[in-house]
């Protein structure tokens, strides 16, 4: 197990490394000179004096290589630069950006576990098919509406019609309320879609018809047996899911004014301040990174079968990870 | 592959797999011959067979029509809407849908179905755009991975899963922090960011294909693996892709749309329907049709395209 901890660990920096490289290509080394991007259209009021003072103060004046080597080095030590519009390292916006982020992912996701969970298992219960049909049909719905507007609906409704929950900010719990939900829908219609095909999948395996033949209500066999196998491969998606509501979080929060890290990337890339932006897109890396590394040393201690196929086949369970990530 | 070839891929996968069987129909003129007349018996009746299929399907048909409707929009608005999108008349501001505004008229009194069916085209390009970069570029990097094998195969599926590691809308968010506002930007970042999905499953496919009787007896016959990669690998390997392209179609206007609803599109007065559900908010009180009515549009023809990319993908699954 600890030497399992250990490669899954080198394996986790290798891709945060990766993340790095390819934010790096991405904003430093496309056509393109980031002082000018800085500056938007005002760069002709800047002397070409100016912009070569900044580019030195930026170390930009130098080849990309040595830009590459020496900013992994000073982001190895935890320094990812300072912003360009009001000087602040980057660190220090985002520690103080994840918190109101963190509180509306965290009630989205209990929402969408919740309804998107109880939703594949109602429509996979219920005998009537024409029921199942149009409760199955709810999820590509959910995935389909954008989530601005249905944020701003959501606004018109409960914050303008119904004045139940203030329709902007960051103060009190009413305030996550609609966030939350917002962020919840494409998350919950993921959830759905996983959960129902898998369950659908469980019900027709020679166990849930041994748990019958003994007499186990319809009920026992759909909770006790199939649920609890197929909310294993929903759980490999949550890396998936997380990156979502981060991604959720950049229009949520522009919708309902909320601060967060989403309303920093939106005015970051508005501003192109190109150093929060790399910090932003590293920490969802990492975000995703830490999540998946979390799944994979649970999902042994969830599912007894996976460490003992693994001991003696141990390329056989690491194919079959991603498979599911990819039928997501 | 075009942004206007991959259009007809959605509609018509067959015609999708002949245009990549192209070039070699050219070099080997001996195939066209009783067998040519055959196919096109065999054809008009999977043409019948799937016209019938669709009046069927409701549902299917349903997409269908409004995906016409929006490639109507797109191409010739004029003909669902005669007006000027950027001029109103400022005595007929904020009114409700009626017959006369279908859509209603937003503050500066300009009719709002007009500047809906006008922006289509804007948002529906950069779509359009955007499944062509992300299906070209992740195609050949899939087929090179999944062909070549070895190293190239390792360090393509490496980045991939690097990429796959960033939620999609962060990684286009940073392609335009680097390539700057406007439509074709929003739809280069948004192409780039689906990249990975494609390539993963363009190079599984292909693995699947590369190993099959045919592509054994293709090599063993003396072809060439230029000839057996864009003859047999290539036009048997697209069908998941194509699939993937519609499904890439509506998860590209849901992106587009809210890339222009945060303010990364073109300038305000150009009617792209991301920027129309944001022009609506400072009326959100009074004025629900100006963010609902856009808003709808969006999801509907998202819907339309995942219905029609699930209908491919049960044509294939059924043949």
């Amino acid at each position: 197990m600890t030497r399992y901890l250990a490669v899954r660990l080198a394996q986790a920096l290798g891709v945060l490394w990766a993340a790095y490289t390819v934010t790096f290509v991405v904003l430093y080394a496309l056509p393109g000179d980031p002082v000018s991007l800085m500056y938007g259209g005002d760069s002709s009021d800047v002397t070409p004096e100016q912009l070569a003072a900044l580019r030195a103060q930026y170390g930009l004046d130098r080849p990309l290589p040595v830009q590459y080597v020496s900013q992994l080095g000073l982001a190895l030590q935890g320094d990812l630069g300072t912003s360009v519009v009001n000087g602040r390292p980057v660190t220090a916006l985002i520690a103080e950006a994840v918190p109101p982020t963190a509180q509306i992912a965290a009630l989205g996701l209990l929402l969408a576990l919740v309804l998107g969970g109880g939703l594949a298992v109602g429509a996979t219960y219920v005998r009537s098919r024409a029921l199942s049909q149009t409760l199955l049909s709810l999820p590509p719905l959910g995935v389909a509406i954008p989530s601005f507007w249905f944020g701003l609906t959501l606004v018109q409704w409960f914050s303008f019609t119904f004045p139940l929950f203030p329709a902007v900010g960051n103060k009190g719990f009413s305030s996550l309320v609609l966030p939350a939900i917002t962020l919840a829908l494409p998350t919950g219609a993921l959830v759905a879609q996983m959960l129902s095909r898998s369950l659908l999948g469980t019900l027709h395996e020679p166990w849930a018809d041994t748990a019958r033949a003994k007499g186990a209500s319809r009920a026992r066999v759909h909770l006790g047996h199939a649920l609890r196998n197929a909310a294993l491969p929903t759980l490999t998606v949550t890396g998936l899911v997380v990156g979502g509501l981060l991604s959720g979080a950049v229009v949520t929060e522009t919708v309902f004014s909320r601060a967060g890290l989403g309303r920093l990337t939106a005015t970051s890339v508005g501003a192109q301040d190109i150093p929060v932006v790399q910090g932003i897109v590293l920490f969802a890396a990492l975000v995703y990174v830490l999540v998946n590394l979390l799944v994979d040393v649970l999902y042994p201690l969830l599912d007894p079968r996976i460490v003992r196929v693994r001991r003696p086949r141990p390329v056989a369970a690491r194919a079959a990870a991603p498979a599911l990530v990819g039928a997501a | 592959m075009t942004a206007v070839d991959a259009l007809t891929a959605l509609t018509d996968p067959a015609r999708a797999a002949g245009t990549g069987a192209g070039p070699d129909q050219a070099s080997a003129p001996v195939d066209t011959g009783i067998h040519g007349r055959d196919e096109d018996v065999v054809a008009r009746h999977v043409w019948r067979g799937r016209l019938v299929d669709v009046l069927r399907r409701p549902g299917l048909l349903l997409a269908v029509v409004w995906t016409g409707l929006v490639l109507l929009a797109a191409f010739a608005p004029a003909v669902l809407a005669s007006g000027d999108p950027l001029t109103g008349v400022p005595a007929d501001k904020l009114q409700g849908p009626s017959a006369a505004h279908w859509f209603g008229t937003d503050q500066l009194g300009r009719d709002l179905f007009t500047r809906v069916v006008h922006g289509t085209h804007l948002t529906l390009q950069a779509a359009l755009v955007a499944v062509g970069v992300g299906l070209v570029v992740g195609a050949l990097l899939g087929l090179l991975a999944g062909f070549v094998g070895g190293v190239l195969d390792d360090v393509v599926m490496r980045t991939v899963d690097v990429l796959l590691s960033i939620p999609s809308l962060l990684l286009s968010l940073a392609l335009i922090t680097a390539l700057g506002f406007g439509t074709v930007n929003v739809a280069i970042a948004v192409g780039l960011a689906s990249v990975a999905s494609v390539a993963r499953i363009m190079r599984s496919e292909v693995l699947r294909v590369r190993t099959s009787v045919y592509v054994e007896a293709a090599h063993a016959g003396g072809s060439r693996w230029w000839s057996v990669l864009f003859r047999h690998v290539l036009p048997n390997s697209t069908g998941p892709v194509v699939v993937l392209a519609a499904l890439e179609l509506g998860a590209a206007i849901l992106a587009v749309s809210a890339l222009s609803f945060l303010g990364y599109g073109e300038p305000p007065p150009a009617p792209e329907w991301g920027a129309l559900v944001s022009g609506g908010r400072d009326h959100l009180r009074t004025s629900w049709w100006l963010t609902t009515l856009p808003g709808l549009t969006i999801a509907a023809s998202v819907l339309a395209a995942g219905r029609i990319s699930r209908a491919l993908d049960g044509d294939r699954g059924a043949r």
